[in-house]
């Protein structure tokens, strides 16, 4: 993959310390009410719980991980969709965690999102010139003759034809409808864009088309990607920088190609083997082997390491102790992993069966 | 479930008790002059007169006053006395009880049996002559007012009958169940069909669309591939599944039927709560009209809890939410 | 009357789903513009369109009518329009559709009757929409403080044994055209609120919803420009469906004595009148009465038409 890279060195390569947007100990619980007429809480679905991460300015973050497994909560705490449980976010050096309605408004210009469903994010009664424009209306940046002459750069930017500014989203196809997200998010010149499983919705050969758009966007206009996806070959293929979300909880961290070259997390070594297997059924055969049974729930996630149940290596302290997310001895320090027994490297889990999961859960649970 | 219910009933004591406030307000803002509907024309220029009977009411007290006494009675079961013809409204409304109860009970089991049986039929027989049949009488009966109804079925049943020298249909009134049980069901007759028409039209409409949707379902094909009898298939799997969304329209009909009754007993001179009420209105006999307001109120609030739990039983998912 | 066929409409479709059979590849044609090419193609909608147009402009020209056909609402023809008992005369040359008890022309009385209507059942239709969509939109939209005590509100509402509380209320007040409207709209609102505050529950939830807000929109905003839109092909059928019910509830109201106050003649009173006099005079009844059913009639097809213009895949109320 090369692709056109106008200002070479300094741009491809961000370095440690242009912090861009941090998470500190971000949580985020939905609470679930019972009662009367005084509703009491009963219990808590535990989306996000504690997530620590830096992105870096210029750079793409993948962030995967298994459906159900908070990734696309910890994007809409990153967008301020909704509020925060506990924790907070810096972006740019502010905190924007606390912020009220009204002042998280310049932070919106600042911060976009495309989102996964090209059918379901675009409003079927409105005419898509009206779409793209809304940024501009909200934040009264440009009127009339001048919103549509923008609103068509845009178009013509992510390849549409601006001559259709005044079709409705359904006389387009998934594809097209992702460009016209893309031109949205695009608006105002965000420095930091979400794209929260931007292309799973979509055919393969039309992910890549819009994968390239993305990428050269990024170099055009210097974006910072939080990029969600469940699939991993897409991650690897956009990623500088790649966390493994599992239960709320970030289990593994690194650059690319450490991540996809060593992994050192039972659950990532999961993930890859069961995706780097071009057979479908033996990709699911080998799965087996390692992740047996399904995610526990977030409403009670297990004590210790939340991956114990599954894990082929669990022992008593994965019981017992949750693990931090750290660097490993011989790892390098971009690389944490959050993992008492981290796998090593040519070590073959397949062999291995679940010990802890079983033997340990059981008495507990009579 | 108990829960549940109990949760119902609590809501529907507070829906119960802010209408007795509306009402209670309606008349503390307009109230109709009572000294003069209890003395008199004569009377009522008596300065000194008008104001003992106005004391003596209670009517001279602050509103909250006045409302706690009335709510203090009405928790004992006492209604207070007509301003018109000065009976207890617990007696007034014990006598048009009866009359209201035969017409709306009656009137009820008609339409959501005939509705849902003429509705089934149609759905098994799509496009047949009976659905078009069906089809057509659900579209008159939901554009027949009541009352136009009730009097072109008085104007062709009785009064063209009656020159026809037939006189199997009464031209009104009301015969008591315990004095004469088939004059009972003859009198009622043509009320009971006045006011099930319009529902049973909307009954048919609704099972119809929901039992052709449910008999394309995949478990009535099996049911159907397993060899049970066409009418079990249709009745025990089909009905059962489509009573759900015909047990919540009940709930919402309930207030309809009241509404219906009224203009129902307007037309066929039945001395019921409808007419009860009307006259109360006419002649501001506040008492009485409060009264029966906040019966129709209890009743269509017990209505729709007991829906509700019916509804419960009927589709388990309902409980969670 | 008003719930009960309502609540048919409240599975109106998710616009956002694509829908077979729709011409969609004909290029920047609004959902609406294809509604009013189906609408049009509809026979029994325009029969119906042509009848209620002709029944408004009789309600406008209502005044130059009267003074054509030579008689006023209130003209009580001594000569021609009663008989020597004092009994009402059948249709005849002088009285088209015949007279009532005091030698009116049955009519212009129809004709003045129409403008009560639909002045009635129209304004009263058009307030309980407004009123049920603002209402519903914001139990829907403004989350769930907002929601249960609006919820409430219009649990209360439909409890409410609204015929008879109609009755109160007007002997109260006192009876008006005004009145009448304000009454109808108040215990028609609560059904509309319901389902559009159902609706509005499962389009917040829409990724479209997410985006405007992501991008800073505020609740007002959301509410009208990208709720509000998705909500009007379901207020369009509500408004025509509303409308006979409002019309019904008008001449019951009449018909009880408490709606418009005779001598003004509206098609409940006429009936109301008319009661008394069935076994010797058929037309003093039927004519109202049909005038009645007629309308209700067209407005209920009309409505049904515009459902399914709206949306082809649902089933019409009434099969062609």
């Amino acid at each position: 993959m090369t692709k056109p890279d106008p200002t070479p060195s300094i741009q491809r390569r961000p370095s440690d310390d242009d912090v861009l947007l941090t998470l500190r100990g971000v949580v985020k619980h939905y609470p679930i009410k019972h009662g009367i007429i005084f509703k009491t809480e009963i219990g808590r679905v535990r989306a996000v719980d504690g997530v620590e991460l830096t992105v870096r300015r210029g750079e793409t973050l993948g962030l995967v991980g298994e459906t159900g497994c908070g990734k696309s909560t910890l994007a809409r705490c990153i967008t301020r969709l909704f509020p925060l449980t506990a924790g907070s976010i810096v972006f740019d050096g502010q905190d924007i965690s606390r912020l009220s309605r009204r002042e998280l408004r310049p932070y919106r210009r600042q911060v976009q999102m495309i989102f996964q469903d090209p059918y379901g994010s675009l409003n079927p009664r409105r005419r898509i010139g009206s779409i793209i424009g809304d940024p501009f209306a909200i934040h009264g940046v440009a009127d009339g003759a001048e919103r549509k002459r923008r609103v068509q750069e845009l178009m013509e930017l992510v390849g549409l034809n601006p001559e259709h500014y005044n079709r409705f989203p359904a006389d387009f196809s998934g594809g097209q409808r992702q460009r016209i997200g893309v031109a949205r998010a695009l608006a105002l010149r965000p420095k930091l864009i979400v794209c929260d499983e931007p292309v799973s919705a979509l055919d393969v050969s039309i992910q890549a088309q819009i994968i390239n758009l993305l990428e050269g966007l990024q170099d055009e206009f210097n974006l910072t990607y939080v990029f969600i996806a469940h699939d991993l070959s897409v991650v690897e293929h956009v990623s500088d920088r790649v966390a493994v979300m599992y239960l709320g909880k970030i289990v593994e961290l690194a650059d690319r190609d450490q991540l996809y070259g060593q992994p050192r997390h039972p659950y990532t070594n999961a993930l890859l083997l069961a995706g780097s297997i071009a057979d479908p059924d033996r990709a699911r055969a080998r799965r087996r082997i390692i992740l047996t049974g399904d995610v526990p729930s977030p409403v009670d996630p297990p004590s210790g390491c939340r991956f114990h149940p599954r894990c082929p290596k669990a022992q008593q302290l994965c019981f017992d102790t949750e693990p931090q997310l750290q660097p490993e001895p011989g790892d390098p320090v971009e690389h944490a992993t959050a993992c008492h027994f981290p796998v090593a490297p040519g070590e073959d889990l397949t062999v291995l069966t679940p010990g802890i999961g079983s033997a340990v859960d059981q008495p507990t649970e009579g | 479930m108990i829960r549940f219910v109990i949760r119902r009933i609590l809501t529907g004591a507070i829906v119960v008790w802010l209408i007795s406030l509306v009402v209670f307000a309606i008349f503390f803002i307009a109230p109709p002059n009572v000294a003069f509907l209890l003395l008199g024309r004569f009377a009522a220029s008596d300065q000194q007169l008008v104001a003992t009977v106005t004391a003596q009411l209670g009517l001279d007290q602050p509103i909250v006053v006045q409302y706690w006494h009335f709510l203090t009675r009405l928790v004992h079961g006492d209604l207070g006395y007509s301003y018109y013809s000065h009976q207890p409204v617990t007696t007034l409304i014990g006598q048009a009880l009866p009359v209201t109860a035969s017409l709306a009970i009656g009137a009820a089991i008609i339409w959501v049996v005939s509705g849902v049986l003429i509705g089934v039929l149609s759905a098994t027989r799509p496009r047949s002559f009976l659905d078009r049949l069906s089809t057509l009488f659900a579209l008159i009966g939901l554009s027949f007012p009541t009352f136009v109804l009730g009097l072109l079925l008085l104007y062709l049943l009785f009064y063209k009958l009656h020159l026809a020298g037939v006189d199997f249909f009464p031209g009104g009134g009301y015969v008591p169940l315990t004095q004469d049980p088939w004059q009972w069901f003859v009198h009622l007759i043509l009320p009971w069909i006045t006011l099930a028409v319009a529902s049973m039209a909307v009954y048919v409409r609704l099972t119809r669309g929901q039992m052709l949707e449910v008999l394309g379902e995949d478990y009535i094909r099996t049911a159907r591939s397993k060899g049970l009898s066409e009418r079990r298939v249709i009745f025990r799997h089909g009905l059962r599944a489509a009573l759900v969304p015909i047990v919540t329209q009940f709930g919402i009909d309930v207030a309809t039927l009241l509404g219906g009754a009224i203009v129902t007993e307007q037309v066929f001179g039945l001395n019921g709560l409808g007419k009860m009420s009307v006259t109360a209105v006419t002649n501001q006999d506040e008492p009485v009209i409060i009264a029966v307001v906040l019966l129709a109120s209890v009743f269509v609030v017990v209505a729709n809890i007991v829906v509700d739990v019916l509804y419960a039983v009927l589709d388990p998912r309902v409980r969670l939410s | 009357m008003s719930a009960s066929e309502l609540s048919e409409v409240a599975d109106l479709p998710d616009p956002a789903v694509p829908q077979p059979g729709v011409e969609r590849q004909v290029e920047g044609r609004s959902p609406w513009q294809l509604a009013w090419i189906r609408l049009r193609r509809d026979r029994v909608a325009v029969v119906c369109a042509a009848f209620i147009l002709l029944l408004v402009l009789v309600a406008i020209l209502a005044d130059p009518l009267a003074n054509w056909i030579g008689y006023n609402a209130t003209d009580q023809d001594q000569v021609n329009g009663i008989t020597a008992d004092g009994l009402p005369v059948g249709p005849d040359a002088h009285h088209l559709l015949g007279t009532d008890n005091l030698g009116r022309d049955i009519l212009v009385r129809i004709i003045f009757g129409t403008r009560v209507s639909l002045v009635v059942g129209v304004s009263a239709a058009v307030a309980a929409v407004l009123i049920g969509v603002i209402v519903g939109l914001c139990a829907g939209y403004l989350g769930p403080v907002v929601d249960s005590v609006l919820a409430r509100l219009m649990d209360v509402v439909l409890s409410f044994p609204f015929l008879l509380f109609a009755i109160a209320l007007v002997t109260v007040v006192g009876p008006s055209e005004l009145i009448e409207i304000l009454v109808i709209a108040f215990f028609s609102w609560a059904a509309v609120g319901r389902i559009v505050r159902g609706q509005t529950l499962a389009i917040r939830e829409r990724e479209y919803i997410e985006a405007a807000r992501s991008l800073g929109a505020g609740n007002l905003r959301i509410m009208v420009i990208d709720v509000l839109p998705n909500l009007m092909a379901p207020v369009i059928v509500y408004v025509t469906l509303l409308i006979p019910v409002s019309i019904v509830f008008e001449a019951t109201l009449s018909y009880l004595g408490v709606g418009i106050i005779p001598p003004t003649p509206s098609w409940g009173n006429m009936i109301s009148d008319a009661q008394n006099f069935y076994q010797v005079a058929w037309w003093y009844l039927v004519f109202p009465g049909a005038a009645l059913v007629l309308t209700t009639l067209a407005f209920n097809l009309l409505g049904d038409s515009v459902r399914d213009a709206l949306d082809p895949r649902t089933e019409r109320l009434f099969a062609k």
